[in-house]
């Protein structure tokens, strides 16, 4: 059995094990959340959301994904036909590659890499090149409308995202993921750095054009921006992508702000709970908020978003970075 | 190796998406496979050791540069017929160019090799990993004590370059434009009052108790339908 697992096809069996153990479990609570979110957004607006199939409804995602399964793939007439199948692809694949290096518990991430954080953030960052080819490849006014709003709007709040990051990272002196948890063991940080976690959340509600920040598919006025052409399961891969997407980022703000597997306090009642449920919790807590966030703040418009990106964000999340170094060399808190 | 197979299919796929960016026929490809290209050239970083420079290869020019490189290439209108016809003009310019920066790369890999102390620059390239300094470490020690200056220097060259955009789209404002304070706009003003309304409870059949209503507000009973809202969410 060593041997086994020791030569290179072990290895691979040990690999594909892993992603499995990641990706099924993601792609049921992703499932699970379009069911969440429906119910929670119809109890916030005393409504009573699906309770059809199966009991309490529970079983409407699969009968959604049955729906998309079956029906037809549009691809217009004046549209590129590769790029046009290409950009779902690209943007779910990007929403379940990043899960690679997010640790659950202590030793539990499929690739414990040195430069972790930076990993996450290149793909976070690629994310806007499968809305932009949507847009484009759609031959559509609306949609290549919404791919530009888009792909404007996620350049944007990346830079004060950055800075973010870099103030944490500051604290850590290491862009290893399970570090950065770790070093979280005496406080969380978003505690001693509250203004920069709510900068990061906020980010995240617009890098992932969640509600207020969703101009890129405001039906309003874009009917549904870069998604208009979209049909079936190059629709689904849309639709599961953006909710892999919005997991992905519940679980950077909890690896980088909420102490990912730690408990609140190391003793007696709190420890007993393993690390992996600690950190299933916090992400259910930030999913929570951006759902909640959703059924309670009206749209941004498009000039205010740019403004809160570039001279709200940025110079606060700038002049915090500069604060915090100054004071972890004052106090000789800096990492070795 | 599988570091040299797959040392060999990036470095194929890198040169033939470089290829492929100049001989495309839509600039909208050429785009395209520029980031392919990146992308390659950030997995052969990766597996020469330099985990750090290919991240930030990845962050900086495909998540960024490339990002508004495609968005202004898009919004061109571009006359594929007009750039053929100055092909054959603009050849022996572009030739020049090329040469030059090819004998530029000699030089340097020229000097690389036979310069005195290149030899032990190159096995110390990166600490050993026994030391426990990661690359990224490794680089900032470099970047930020001998080459401090040039860092700085390349920074402000970065920020000359934005001033210069930012002075080439200021406009003057129109004279009697008027500026929005946000802030003001949604402050609430001293003769608004803030009341607290009780909310109708309407989720009795989730088992929530209805408070009940005062007589002459009552509803009267309407057929209770469900405006058959299902499916996706807010799409």
């Amino acid at each position: 059995m060593e041997a086994f697992l020791n030569s290179s096809i072990g290895i691979l069996a040990i690999t594909v094990a892993q992603t499995l153990a990641v990706l099924v479990p993601l792609l049921i609570a992703v499932a699970y959340m379009t069911y969440a979110e429906r119910k929670i957004m119809a109890a916030m607006q005393m409504r009573i959301g699906p309770n059809v199939v199966g009991p309490f409804g529970l079983l409407q995602p699969f009968a959604d994904a049955a729906k998309m399964l079956m029906k037809e793939t549009i691809i217009p007439s004046g549209a590129n036909r590769a790029l046009f199948i290409f950009a779902p692809m690209l943007t779910f694949i990007l929403a379940m590659i990043a899960w690679a290096v997010i640790p659950v518990n202590e030793g539990w991430a499929i690739a414990d890499i040195n430069v972790g954080i930076l990993y996450l953030f290149a793909i976070s960052s690629l994310g806007v090149y499968g809305i932009i080819i949507a847009g484009w490849a759609s031959n559509s006014k609306y949609a290549f409308l919404g791919a530009l709003r888009s792909a404007a709007q996620m350049v944007s709040y990346e830079v004060s995202m950055g800075f973010v990051i870099v103030t944490v990272l500051l604290c850590v002196g290491s862009l290893n993921l399970t570090q950065i948890v770790l070093a979280q063991k005496t406080v969380w940080f978003f505690i001693p750095l509250f203004p920069m976690f709510i900068i990061f959340f906020i980010s995240t509600l617009a890098e992932t054009n969640r509600p207020p920040f969703d101009l890129a598919e405001g039906e309003s006025e874009l009917v549904a921006g870069f998604m208009v052409e979209y049909s079936s399961m190059t629709y689904a891969l849309f639709f599961l992508g953006e909710y892999a997407n919005m997991f992905l980022m519940s679980a950077m703000t909890t690896t980088l702000f909420l102490g990912g597997w730690l408990p609140p306090v190391d003793m007696a009642p709190f420890n007993w709970v393993p690390g992996p449920l600690w950190f299933i919790l916090k992400v259910c807590l930030c999913m929570f908020t951006f759902v909640w966030v959703r059924a309670t703040f009206p749209r941004y418009r498009y000039d205010q978003l740019m403004r809160l990106g570039w001279k709200v964000f940025l110079p606060i999340s700038l002049v915090w970075l500069v604060l915090t170094a100054f004071v972890l060399k004052l106090a000789g808190w800096l990492p070795a | 190796m599988i570091a040299t197979l797959a040392f060999y299919v990036f470095a194929f796929i890198l040169i033939a998406s470089a290829v492929m960016v100049v001989t495309s026929r839509n600039p909208v490809h050429s785009v395209l496979y520029l980031i392919l290209a990146f992308m390659n050239a950030a997995a052969l970083f990766l597996i020469a050791g330099a985990e750090f420079l290919a991240m930030i290869l990845a962050i900086v020019y495909v998540g960024a540069v490339a990002v508004l490189f495609l968005f202004v290439v898009m919004m061109l209108d571009i006359d594929f017929a007009e750039l053929r016809a100055g092909f054959q003009r603009y050849l022996p310019f572009g030739a020049i160019i090329g040469g030059i920066l090819f004998l530029e790369l000699l030089f340097v890999f020229g000097s690389w090799q036979f310069a005195e102390d290149a030899g032990s620059l190159r096995l110390n390239a990166m600490p050993a990993a026994t030391d426990g300094v990661t690359n990224t470490e490794a680089i900032g020690r470099i970047l930020y004590t001998d080459y401090i200056f040039l860092f700085q220097g390349s920074g402000l060259i970065l920020l000359v370059a934005m001033i210069g955009a930012i002075v080439l789209t200021l406009r003057e404002k129109a004279p009697n434009s008027r500026r929005q304070n946000i802030a003001v706009q949604v402050a609430r003003a001293e003769a608004v009052p803030l009341e607290n309304i009780p909310a109708r409870t309407g989720l009795g059949t989730l088992g929530i108790k209805r408070r009940p209503l005062p007589e002459a507000e009552k509803p009267k009973a309407v057929a209770h339908d469900d405006h058959g809202h299902h499916g996706g969410g807010h799409h």
